[in-house]
């Protein structure tokens, strides 16, 4: 028997020794609960990445990745339990896909010195490296999605928007709150008139909300959803027949899963997106040499090219590329989070990366610096085509308005510096 | 054999009336106070604070709060989510207007801001009973819930919504904020636990506890034996209030560092804290304890197995987690529908004649 436990105690101490020699990558993701239809895609979209950079690459510069997946179901106290019982892994960074987690853990990874990557979520104004040292959320955050919304209706309305009435559809949270301020600013600056109608979480229930659509014949309805709020908003839009075509959502309401159930009603519904969607890239080949086909793809395998799941891949290639880089910095393929930090400040996106990494043209251009963590704010707006079941890019990147969401970000981080006495980087 | 009254010998009435009659029992209660006071502090890490022992403290004091309200005095409430919301944007405003005064006194103001609150949606329960009642607190939920996302005075115009706590210290260390040391906000935890626990119990075993009681098995007998219902009914809602406002306090500052209100303090949270001391046991301060740590460690526990012992998918570990817990809660119930609280008794009952039990 205690030859038996030492044995034991030994394969574990075996087991736990050359783990610890990993590039070691949690994924706090949601695979339960009322934002499990989102959370799938890009969790499965996440663990695939990875798995192909350990099969077909052997790893990042030699050392393997080990993926931690934690479950927080959309909630803040489980987000936390899951960063408590994974920072001590060696956690080079998180991306929770949730921004009330990432509004938990911002404090919380600033003090420990491990970063935070919230692509396209979280604090809009984390955009401010000179602030938020541990804190990413390039390559474009709610505001800059915001403006490119209103800047896709300025070019339909041939560039005025004077007496249009624009309605916000959001979810009743920090999440849904973001994009007001903004929103508001460019009312003020085009002349539309913006109302709010808040949906309460889990958001299965709006019918009050869209009565009021029908009310007030809003010419376009914006929305800032997730989870089964989606769904349901996009049916209820369906059902007071308003025109699909002036009911524009975020990126994180715009994926397959979103418009499916609601079948030929959701014909014409858009969405921004700040990467392509679809399966046509090489990359999807080498997936399916390396991990579909070999039974390593995660979760059920099924969610292969939906939106969302492309969005995994693209956070997790960010997240590889920046590991890249602080390899590359640091002289080691060993590397510690604040070496990953200092490889996520100087990543350098371009077009003859994503080609060498067989996603050509899949996202914008982008250059990370000290003082910007935001990236470049370009987004595409793409819409669904029912009959043909899938979404097509109908704009180029369009740029957001800098004039206008850089003196906010200025404003909101320099109150929280302010609040948290925060010292000033990058002069 | 070790557990009995045979050979203690009580010679004066404060003896007879102490809240551990048996010289076992009280070495157990010391000795629980001493491993929380003086050991825990020194072996604490971030994981065993911020996922076990701060959710399980303050979930305590919000079920021995509520057990208060339900369980002594048997006025059914659904609010307990909105009250500690109540608590913990009352501890935000104070914080920020006045961050020289300790933060301390801000959780106990929070907790008498939540009293008055509480008190107020007490009035109903003079007209209505039972189920009726508990709809009525319902509209408190939702009501408070409503506000506190409504009304951008609360959360200080924040862009998000959401409330933040900044740094405050305790004798120079801080006990709230991302540079809290585990031991620190452990600590702090402990001494509310601590103080309003042995609070609850002296009122609960006092005259106020004994009107709350007789409300509670008869309000037209109580009534007709000189027992004031507005007073013993108010004053139920305000302690008990006030203990779930000064959980909501410590849960925002002290545990999460920055809620939402609608994600945190909603209905779920109500449901949560009921559960809580339906499993642990109806008018018992052991039993809010033993349902806080039964509903607080059993998903970590089961997590930590089925995920990290058996390396499980963390969805299906997700959704096995919910039925386990399900129906452990239905099998604790069928057992012993008076709650963990009743098993302690009987296992105290049966260690009394151990181990000659006729």
């Amino acid at each position: 028997m205690r030859l038996k436990l030492a044995t034991m105690a030994l394969a574990g101490i075996v087991a736990a020794a050359p783990a610890m020699a990993d590039l070691v990558f949690p994924s706090l993701s949601y695979r339960t609960g009322p934002y499990a239809a989102n959370g799938i895609p890009f969790a499965d979209g996440y663990a695939d990445y990875f798995t192909l950079i350990n099969q077909r690459d052997g790893g990042i510069g030699g050392e393997m990745i080990k993926m931690i997946e934690c479950e927080t179901g959309y909630n803040t106290e489980k987000g936390v339990e899951c960063y408590e019982a994974t920072k001590g892994e060696g956690s080079l960074i998180y991306q929770p896909l949730s921004t009330g987690i990432t509004y938990q853990l911002i404090p919380k990874m600033s003090a420990d010195g491990i970063p935070l990557h919230s692509m396209g979520y979280g604090r809009t104004s984390a955009a401010n490296g000179k602030v938020f040292e541990w804190v990413f959320n390039y390559p474009a955050n709610y505001w800059d999605g915001a403006s490119i919304a209103v800047k896709h209706l300025l070019e339909i309305n041939g560039g005025s928007l004077e007496g249009k009435k624009i309605a916000l559809v959001y979810h009743n949270s920090a999440y849904g709150k973001e994009p007001i301020r903004t929103l508001e600013e460019l009312a003020a600056k085009h002349g539309y008139e913006l109302s709010l109608l808040p949906v309460d979480h889990p958001g299965q229930e709006q019918k009050s909300q869209w009565l009021q659509i029908r009310r007030e014949r809003p010419d376009y309805v914006l929305m800032w959803g997730w989870g089964v709020m989606n769904q349901v908003a996009i049916q209820e839009a369906a059902n007071i027949r308003f025109p699909m075509e002036n009911f524009i959502g975020i990126w994180w309401s715009g994926s397959e899963n979103d418009v499916l159930p609601v079948g030929d009603g959701a014909n014409g519904y858009k969405a921004l997106n700040m990467h392509l969607p679809g399966d046509d890239f090489p990359i999807y080949e080498d997936l399916k040499t390396h991990v579909y086909d070999t039974g390593l793809a995660a979760g059920a395998g099924d969610q292969a090219g939906s939106v969302l799941y492309n969005r995994g891949l693209y956070a997790a290639m960010l997240a590889v590329e920046a590991a890249k880089k602080a390899q590359e910095i640091h002289g080691t393929a060993q590397i510690t989070p604040s070496m990953m930090r200092d490889g996520m400040e100087a990543l350098v996106v371009d077009a003859a990366l994503m080609e060498s990494l067989s996603i050509p043209n899949f996202g914008p251009e982008f250059d990370v610096s000290c003082e910007n963590h935001g990236g470049s704010g370009l987004g595409i707006v793409q819409q669904w085509d029912a009959a043909a079941g899938e979404w097509t890019q109908i704009t180029d990147y369009i740029e957001s308005d800098k004039d206008v969401i850089n003196p906010l970000i200025a404003e909101d981080s320099m109150a929280y510096a302010e609040e948290n006495s925060v010292e000033m980087r990058c002069e | 054999m070790f557990y009995r009254e045979a050979g203690e010998y009580r010679t004066s009435y404060v003896e007879d009336g102490q809240t551990f009659p048996i010289a076992f029992d009280r070495w157990r209660y010391y000795l629980v106070l001493a491993v929380a006071f003086l050991v825990i502090p020194f072996v604490i890490n971030d994981y065993w604070a911020n996922a076990i022992f701060l959710p399980f403290l303050i979930y305590a004091i919000a079920a021995i709060g509520l057990n208060i309200l339900v369980g002594y005095c048997g006025q059914v409430s659904l609010g307990t989510g909105g009250f500690m919301a109540v608590g913990a944007y009352g501890c935000y405003k104070l914080m920020t207007a006045f961050p020289e005064v300790n933060i301390f006194f801000h959780v106990i103001i929070a907790g008498f801001i939540t009293a008055a609150v509480g008190l107020l949606f007490g009035l109903p329960s003079l007209r209505i009973k039972g189920f009726y009642l508990a709809v009525a607190t319902l509209a408190a939920q939702f009501f408070l819930v409503w506000l506190f996302n409504r009304v951008p005075w609360f959360y200080n115009y924040s862009a998000s919504g959401q409330i933040s706590a900044p740094e405050r210290t305790v004798f120079g260390h801080p006990v709230t904020g991302p540079e809290t040391e585990p031991w620190a906000a452990y600590l702090f935890c402990l001494v509310f636990v601590v103080v309003l626990a042995w609070v609850a119990r002296n009122l609960t075993r006092g005259s106020v506890g004994r009107k709350w009681m007789a409300i509670r098995d008869m309000d037209i007998a109580a009534e007709i034996i000189g027992v004031n219902p507005l007073a013993a009914k108010l004053s139920a809602f305000a302690v008990s209030s006030f203990f779930i406002g000064v959980a909501g306090a410590l849960f925002f500052a002290v545990y999460l560092g920055a809620v939402e209100v609608g994600e945190a303090f909603g209905i779920n949270k109500s449901f949560l804290v009921l559960f809580m001391i339906i499993i642990g046991g109806l008018g018992s301060i052991f039993g809010a304890f033993a349902g806080a740590a039964f509903l607080v460690l059993m998903p970590v526990l089961l997590k930590n197995v089925l995920v990290g012992g058996l390396g499980w998918p963390t969805d299906l570990a997700a959704h096995l987690e919910f039925m386990i817990v399900g129906a452990l809660i239905i099998i604790f119930l069928i057992a012993e529908p008076h709650g963990l609280a009743q098993l302690w008794r009987i296992a105290k009952e049966k260690l009394r004649l151990w181990p000659f039990p006729y």
